[in-house]
């Protein structure tokens, strides 16, 4: 094979098929590939089993061009490490971060590499619409989602479910009645746990993108519209439906999360459904005394007035800061399913890829997820991590305390927007 | 304090020597002076230097800090101190404050000083001592944990409400068998008070039924049976079925007795006339019938009453607002008593014993002794203990950062909590933090100046 075939079918593989790369990457061993002598560094959140996770990745990339990928986990200093890095001039060439404001950030700094060639031809190729443009900023494309979290997910105990007749729903009412028919054979509905509001405005975003839509879900997150918005209304009159009825397990305001779980999942459990993140069935397994899988399912949040399928949750989005040949073959690498599929059986990865074969989840749980995820319509990140910190993310105020008032007083929607308005003005004025 | 302390030392140093010395030529006069000066300054440099740079800096530079916007770079002048009290929960952190610096101090003296008298009096005093004195060696943070748990709403997870809950229900007789359970909406019942009543009267030989919901068929009595249809009654009673309207698994029509729905056995049913009162009763069967015979004539209202259904003991809900202040001054309490009264004890230890062996041979009673001699005697060491559980009241933090739920979180605010929230805890604000920092040295100076004042005096008696 000479080295000009090896190239092209290299590039083909890595932008479309992949298998046929595998098949040319056996016979050419790391050394005399076509990146052979390059080194790139890629650093990451990720530590401990999803380092080697992710290595493995990497390591496919490293047989496939003859590259050498150094990997570095910047843990929880995403933002602090890269900025000093990229003010001392030394990036790595690949960064792997949890916050698109980061991204957004470093993009209007001119730090990052717009996505070209083939790397923005496997985007295009393997993404739905939604992660394209949440890759993009000001109309060019910077990243590649590399892992999603997905937080529109309804888990129920389906011992109870069974017993109760009740089975998954299909939009908001259907829920309801759901819900109704546990509470008929004697357990809670459904257990909230707002001792701290963050999952509480999880419910809220959950509605809000169903009952507004994206656009809307961007402006708000923006400030751009105000908290007192009839949309906004709407959507703290949807959850009134459910918060405050006799459907919710009582004590809900001083019930930590946690305490939710073995409240649905435990030895003797009380209510029969619990709304959170993909995260929850790591919960369950802690618990031990319920199956994920088995009697611990899980549904896609309801949809509300026939909205489309939606999700809100989190990721990791690759972004390159140089140009070179090298750097665009590993994003291009990372864009395509081939990549993901390194990780993905080995669980822990849900990948946004809509080009990733879903069979190779680790389990019908991981799969579902995944599914709900690539299958969305509008995927929007976690509101109360977009806001100013003093808005969305502090115990006690803010977006967090107003959703506890609200739980415990969902008939003063007027009252809580007010609040959500003035806690809003106060965080994004300064 | 300690600033204060060593000025005043250094003054003290200095005014004997300089009035003393005697009249020398101006030169050597002002040479000495110098050196004098600079042996002070050598001595005094390390303090001084210290001093400045973790007291004297900090503050200068808060209070600098308390004139600019969160950001750090635009000179707001007061507006700061302006948001901090038209602020909701710095208002409400202020008031908690006030109520802290009232109750707290004076109930830990008051409490350290009965166990300083009554330790002084037993025989296993030492004991004693150690056991009140313990909550002093946990962190405030794990006593914040214990006490959170301690007072948890779920009598099955909180120690309190479990011994509440075992009380309470040891005179009402706990929970019913059918606690929590529901009318099933849209069957001709109606819940009031309580109780389950049919929603228009009946008359006499008609049947009721009861379609119930909300109860765990694993919780039903083991003798429970499919529910049957009643026969029909004669024509002074009237009969019926309670079942639960609810089928394992699943599907049946709300409100009818078929197959797969339990009768409800031993529920209490009543008849009750159009003056209110209870005409007749029965109990239900296996299969969840009941009739009442012999009424006299008339129409009845069938009512299923709410001792069917009451639910037991429930407890306290004492991390709610309204009572979370209150729980962790508890907690305060208790780990501070145990100070309070070593603190006294040393001090009682210290008084002279005469004056009240005096008074007992005059023939003054116990509690005499105790108002006109010891008190009087222990007031100096009585004030400093509460001057010092009043500085340390005001920046309380860690129990009221750990005991409150989120939801009663805003009742429970003071001072050094709303401070950390608003710069660190998600605020970012430190402009607004570091005049809330200010307010709490403003509002802990006149308890140090108390201190340093007391102090000298001591020192010069």
């Amino acid at each position: 094979m000479t080295h000009t075939a090896a190239r092209t079918a290299g590039l083909a593989g890595v932008a479309i098929t992949g298998l046929v790369l595998a098949g040319c990457a056996g016979g050419t061993p790391g050394g005399d590939g076509e990146f052979s002598g390059t080194t790139l560094e890629v650093s990451a959140t990720w530590s401990g089993a999803e380092q080697e996770n992710f290595e493995a990745v990497l390591d496919v990339f490293e047989e496939q061009t003859g590259a050498t990928v150094n990997y570095t986990s910047f843990g929880d200093n995403g933002a602090t490490t890269l900025n000093t890095q990229v003010e001392g001039g030394n990036p790595p060439d690949v960064a792997v971060v949890g916050q698109p404001a980061l991204m957004q950030q470093l993009a209007a700094d001119g730090a990052l590499a717009p996505l070209s060639g083939d790397a923005a031809d496997a985007v295009a190729e393997n993404y739905a619409q939604t992660w394209v443009d949440l890759g993009t900023v000001d109309g060019t494309l910077y990243g590649v989602w590399f892992k999603a979290a997905n937080k529109s997910t309804v888990w129920y105990n389906a011992d109870i479910y069974d017993e109760a007749g009740a089975t998954e729903p299909e939009d908001w009412d259907g829920f309801l009645e759901q819900l109704q028919l546990v509470s008929d054979s004697g357990y809670a509905g459904i257990s909230i746990g707002a001792d701290v509001g963050w999952p509480l405005t999880d419910w809220f975003e959950n509605v809000y993108l169903r009952t507004a839509g994206g656009d809307m879900y961007d402006q708000l997150t923006n400030h751009e519209i105000p908290w007192t918005d009839p949309s906004v209304t709407e959507a703290l009159e949807v959850l009134a439906t459910l918060w405050g009825t006799p459907l919710v397990q009582p004590g809900a305001a001083q019930r930590t999360f946690p305490e939710t779980i073995p409240a649905v999942f435990g030895a003797n459990p009380e209510a029969g459904t619990v709304y959170e993140g993909d995260f929850v069935a790591g919960n369950i397994a802690d618990d031990g005394n319920s199956v994920v899988g088995e009697n611990a399912l899980f549904y896609d949040f309801p949809a509300i007035n026939g909205s489309e399928p939606s999700v809100v949750g989190g990721g990791d989005v690759a972004i390159a800061f140089n140009d070179e040949d090298a750097t665009m073959a590993l994003m291009a690498f990372l864009a395509s399913p081939e990549s993901a599929e390194v990780w993905v059986p080995n669980g822990g990865l849900t990948s946004p890829n809509q080009n990733v074969d879903t069979s190779l989840y680790p389990d019908d749980t991981a799969r579902q997820i995944a599914e709900a995820l690539v299958g969305a319509e509008t995927f929007r990140f976690d509101m109360s991590d977009l806001t100013p910190s003093a808005f969305g993310g502090t115990p006690g105020q803010g977006f967090w305390q107003v959703m506890i008032e609200f739980l415990q007083d969902p008939a003063d929607v007027a009252g809580a927007q007010q609040k959500l308005e003035d806690a809003a003005v106060s965080a994004y004025g300064g | 304090m300690s600033e204060t302390a060593l000025a005043s030392q250094g003054g003290r140093a200095d005014n004997p020597a300089s009035p003393a010395s005697p009249p020398t030529p101006r030169t050597a006069s002002q040479r000495s002076q110098w050196r004098r000066v600079a042996i002070a300054l050598g001595f005094l440099a390390p303090a001084l230097v210290f001093l400045g740079a973790f007291v004297v800096y900090p503050i200068v530079y808060t209070l600098i800090r308390s004139l600019f916007d969160r950001s750090g770079a635009g000179f707001v002048g007061f507006d700061n101190y302006a948001r901090m009290f038209t602020n909701d929960s710095t208002f409400t952190a202020i008031r908690n404050n006030v109520i802290w610096v009232i109750v707290a101090p004076a109930v830990c003296t008051i409490l350290g000083l009965i166990f300083a008298v009554l330790a002084d009096k037993v025989r296993w005093a030492t004991a004693f001592k150690l056991i009140v004195f313990m909550p002093m060696a946990i962190s405030m943070l794990a006593a914040g944990v214990i006490f959170r748990s301690l007072f948890q709403e779920n009598p099955e997870l909180g120690a309190v409400n479990a011994a509440i809950v075992a009380v309470e229900n040891a005179f009402t007789g706990g929970a019913a068998n059918y606690e929590g359970a529901n009318a099933r909406p849209d069957t001709g019942l109606v819940e009031q008070g309580g109780s389950i009543a049919s929603e228009a009267p009946v008359s006499l030989g008609d049947t009721q039924d009861f379609a119930l919901v909300g109860i765990r068929s694993a919780n039903l009595p083991d003798d429970v049976e499919q529910a049957v249809e009643a026969d029909a009654p004669g024509s002074d009673g009237i009969a019926g079925t309670v079942f639960l309207d609810v089928v394992s698994g699943g599907g049946g029509e709300n409100g009818v007795i078929e197959t797969g729905k339990s009768g409800l056995p031993g529920m209490t049913v009543h008849a009750v006339d159009a003056s209110g009162n209870v005409a007749g009763s029965a109990q239900t069967d296996a299969a969840g019938r009941y009739l009442i015979d012999a009424l006299p004539d008339g129409e009845y209202v069938v009512a299923l009453p709410a001792t069917n259904f009451v639910a037991g003991g429930q407890g306290v809900s004492w991390l709610s607002s309204a009572f979370i202040t209150s729980v962790v001054i508890l907690s305060y309490v208790w780990i501070w008593a145990g100070f309070a009264m070593i603190m006294i004890a040393s001090g009682l230890s210290a008084i002279d014993r005469s004056l009240q062996e005096a008074a007992r041979t005059d023939g003054a009673s116990e509690w005499k002794v105790f108002t006109k001699i010891t008190a009087p005697l222990l007031a100096p060491v009585l004030v400093v203990v509460l001057v010092t559980l009043i500085i340390n009241v005001l920046k309380i933090f860690d129990l009221v950062y750990v005991i409150p739920p989120g939801a009663s979180k805003p009742a429970a605010n003071v001072i050094a909590v709303e401070m950390w929230t608003v710069s660190f805890g998600g605020g970012n604000d430190q402009g607004l933090g570091s005049a809330l920092a200010i307010l709490l040295l403003v509002l802990v100076l006149p308890a140090m100046i108390i201190n340093v004042r007391r102090l000298r005096q001591e020192k010069q008696s």
